[in-house]
């Protein structure tokens, strides 16, 4: 029944966009890491998304993988910290918190917008329910 | 007689079906608004409900094409959310409707059967 898939398709995609949403806030709060020189800084996640074609032509969405971000780690001068390096350079995390926002809105309301097909499909699927009634 | 009765609910019924189907379609187009090179697709209701109407009950699910993409993202996605929307709501306006005159006729008949 097509109104059930609907609620699916609608299901999956919330839940992949959730993941995403965990993602940037995996982000924002290692936004100021730091790590010690010689060690390897956090890297911002990225999730990536995959349509999941059915065999009617529709396809749900769920996440394909995480990846990390590849650019290179902010260099801050900050001698007195302690993880400072001999020239006294800090490296902190690659996270932009500027574009983990813009992620994060992104998200938001297209989980919200899932929601609201599930909701109108749950509608309709009540209504069809009293048919004849 | 039953024959009749059937053919009477036939058009609501398949495009009731229809109108599922379109949902479920339109769904998948919002489900996958952010994701990479997918390409929005939807089907011409009015074409598909006529080979329906002509099949009896027989016709096979439209054939998807892909939507003409206003402004194509970066990365190859041409899903349009304002539109996807608004057709969402439009085609579950429609299913209502379509609910709806179904309904009248059910009840008209009961009505013709209870006398």
């Amino acid at each position: 029944m097509s109104l059930a898939k609907t609620f699916e398709i609608a299901a999956g995609a919330a839940q992949a966009q959730s993941l995403r949403l965990n993602a940037v806030a995996s982000n924002l709060a290692n936004a100021e890491s730091a790590a010690a020189p010689g060690e390897a800084p956090y890297r911002a996640r990225r999730v990536l998304f995959e349509a999941l074609p059915a065999r009617d032509g529709t396809a749900g969405v769920r996440v394909a993988r995480v990846l990390e971000d590849a650019s290179p780690p902010r260099r801050h001068y900050d001698p007195k910290h302690p993880l400072a390096d001999a020239e006294g350079y800090v490296t902190l995390s690659n996270v932009s918190v500027v574009d983990e926002m813009v992620d994060m809105i992104s998200a938001a309301r297209a989980y919200q917008n899932n929601l609201e097909v599930m909701n109108s499909a749950r509608n309709l699927m009540l209504k069809t329910l009293q048919l004849g009634s | 007689m039953i024959e009749r009765l059937q053919q009477s609910l036939q058009a609501q019924s398949e495009a009731l079906a229809l109108r599922a189907w379109r949902q479920q379609v339109i769904a998948s187009n919002i489900a996958n608004a952010d994701t990479p090179g997918y390409r929005a697709v939807d089907f011409d209701f009015a074409a598909a409900l006529e080979r329906a109407l002509r099949a009896q009950g027989q016709a096979r699910l439209p054939r998807l094409v892909e939507t003409p993409a206003a402004q194509p993202a970066a990365d190859g996605n041409t899903v349009d959310l304002d539109t996807e929307r608004a057709k969402f709501a439009d085609n579950a306006l429609r299913y209502e409707v379509a609910l709806r005159a179904l309904n009248g006729q059910i009840r008209t008949l009961l009505d013709a059967i209870r006398g």
